[in-house]
């Protein structure tokens, strides 16, 4: 089985920080979570409370 | 290490319920406006039938013949009487039934549209057909959206948090000789615990949510029962459905309702992968020292609502173990059984990954973001609770859980993980798409799709077990068991389909 990552080509050919400068590296994944949930909020319905009282679905196996 | 056995392959597919939604507000016209009044039955048909259009395929007759959905592996039989009327799954309904082009199939059932992935021998190819169906029904869904001028959404999830669930299902060929209460057994305390692994993550706790939460999977609430041939109500760990779409004096198949529809590829094939282990273990004779938990049911809800992963459940011998522990219990055991009998490229593949899996979510479960959508899932909540000062009972919070499982990438939270590079992936886009009309080359669901792709105008039905030809209007129809799932392969028929000019022929050059 081959694994791939995608969407990380921006970070091709750049140094990878050594796996003792935990600090850094969080505080690098962080403001990257932070970007995430700005993008989530863009795609988010709108009317959170209305959306999910809205999803009934009738039972199933 | 001895020579690997010579063992049959196991043959599985996955089978998926969507939930399913008709989103935005009414529309400008009194017909649009109707169909919210329009059941889900008919809104889910609406999306296969769509789908068929797409694809300029007719609905398939459905070939019953071998169906029996009332007969128990623990050898007895349901009267049809005292049956719910939602396990007379073998009545034609009038609802449309597609047997694509690679060996799926598409249809609505009960309230839900679904797509059963075709017979594959792997783990790998268990998680690319079910992507395809994901790619099916993105189609299928748009494409009804387009029609209805509604937008129909559907969701690859488990449970809509207000007492509703529909299933992800898994199934296994098994050999007949092996003991059912064997299976019950030795599988039960695997099942109890795998959620760590293969959880999709809910916000919620209780069928109905009643309390505020969060827990590793969709489904833990809705089992009620160690063992029984129900899937609707009072769910089973051991679904005992004897309907082995085989010859049943050499098979059983094993009908696994527990799981959770996962989004992230490396979970469905841990899902898969680890299951198949576990069972070869089980069918070789089993292994000793099985735990035996006092309470199956209970066990299974516990360990759901911890994602700490500290809970502990009673063994009958007194002892108290965690869901990692009884992982790692089983995990040692399928090593020593393959140590003996022998391992293939994907057993050894699929055991690191197993190990890696638990030694990290011991660790510390947030490593494990890149592969479990219980995690992933988890994260992304606790996250928001923290930027938005929210509590466990904030709908944003159950917003987040729904669309985490929106199977259109644009509106998906799964896929913007996936876009930011967060998560493990084991296929690309391309061959995804290949596998929505190719059917896989080493089981009989070569056979099955590829009769669908070139002579679907001959064929009346089809089955799991067999495809039934009308090869002009004025000969009666002929029925073609194919009661051998590894039968039918790309390597013993794809000469004479290819050279076949049409169903006769083929029939012909198979001499029948």
């Amino acid at each position: 089985m081959s694994e791939q990552t995608h969407g990380r080509r921006r970070d091709e050919g750049e140094d990878v920080p050594p796996p003792d400068a935990p600090a850094e590296k969080s505080q690098t994944a962080s403001d990257d979570f932070d970007e995430l949930l700005d993008e989530i909020d863009s795609v988010l319905e709108s009317n959170a409370e209305e959306f999910v009282r809205s999803f009934v679905q009738k039972g199933g196996q | 290490m001895p020579e690997p056995e010579q063992v049959t392959p196991t043959v599985l597919g996955l089978e998926t319920e969507y939930g399913i939604l008709l989103a935005d507000q009414a529309g400008a016209s009194p017909v649009q406006d109707g169909l919210d009044a329009l059941h889900p039955m008919h809104l889910s048909n609406a999306v296969i039938r769509t789908y068929g259009e797409l694809v300029r395929q007719h609905s398939t007759g459905w070939d019953y013949q071998t169906e029996s959905p009332l007969n128990d592996q623990r050898g007895f039989e349901v009267p049809r009487g005292k049956a719910l009327a939602d396990q007379l799954t073998d009545v034609e309904n009038g609802l449309a039934n597609l047997v694509l082009t690679n060996g799926a199939r598409l249809y609505v059932d009960h309230a839900h549209p679904e797509y059963a992935t075709p017979e594959v021998t792997g783990a790998r190819d268990a998680v690319l057909w079910d992507r395809a169906g994901d790619l099916v029904m993105l189609q299928g869904a748009r494409a009804a959206s387009r029609l209805l001028g509604r937008q129909v959404r559907l969701y690859k999830n488990n449970t809509d948090g207000k007492g509703a669930s529909y299933g992800t299902h898994e199934n296994y060929l098994l050999s007949r000789s092996t003991p059912f209460h064997r299976v019950v057994v030795q599988l039960t305390p695997f099942l109890v615990s795998r959620g760590v692994l293969v959880g999709a993550g809910r916000v919620g706790r209780g069928q109905s949510s009643e309390q505020p939460g969060f827990q590793i999977t969709q489904r833990a609430d809705f089992f009620e029962a160690e063992v029984g041939l129900e899937t609707t109500v009072n769910r089973p760990i051991v679904n005992t459905r004897d309907e082995p779409h085989a010859d049943a004096a050499r098979h059983r198949r094993l009908h696994v309702i527990t799981g959770d529809a996962n989004q992230s590829e490396y979970a469905t094939w841990l899902k898969v992968g680890t299951a198949s282990l576990v069972l070869r273990l089980v069918e070789s004779g089993g292994w000793r020292d099985v735990p035996a938990l006092v309470d199956p049911v209970r066990a299974m809800h516990v360990l759901s609502h911890d994602p700490s992963l500290r809970a502990t459940v009673a063994l009958e011998d007194g002892r108290e173990l965690t869901a990692l522990d009884l992982q790692h219990v089983v995990l040692s055991a399928v090593r020593e059984h393959l140590a003996r009998h022998g391992a293939g490229a994907e057993d050894e593949e699929v055991v690191a990954a197993w190990q890696q899996v638990l030694d990290d979510l011991a660790v510390d479960p947030a490593r494990c973001a890149d592969r479990l959508d219980w995690v992933a899932k988890q994260q992304l909540v606790e996250r928001y609770r923290e930027r938005d000062g929210l509590g466990w009972d904030a709908p944003k919070l159950a917003l987040l859980d729904l669309q985490y499982a929106d199977i259109d990438p644009e509106r998906s939270l799964y896929h913007a993980l996936r876009r930011a590079g967060r998560v493990r992936t084991l296929l690309d886009d391309a061959e995804v798409e290949r596998a929505r009309t190719e059917p896989p080359t080493d089981t009989r669901a070569y056979f099955r799709g590829r009769c669908m792709s070139r002579f679907a105008d001959q064929v009346v039905a089809a089955s799991w077990d067999s495809v039934i030809f009308q090869l002009d209007r004025h000969r009666s129809w002929v029925r073609l068991p194919m009661a051998d799932p590894l039968r039918g392969t790309r390597a013993s028929v794809g000469e004479l389909l290819d050279r076949a000019g049409d169903a006769g022929e083929l029939l012909d050059l198979l001499g029948s």
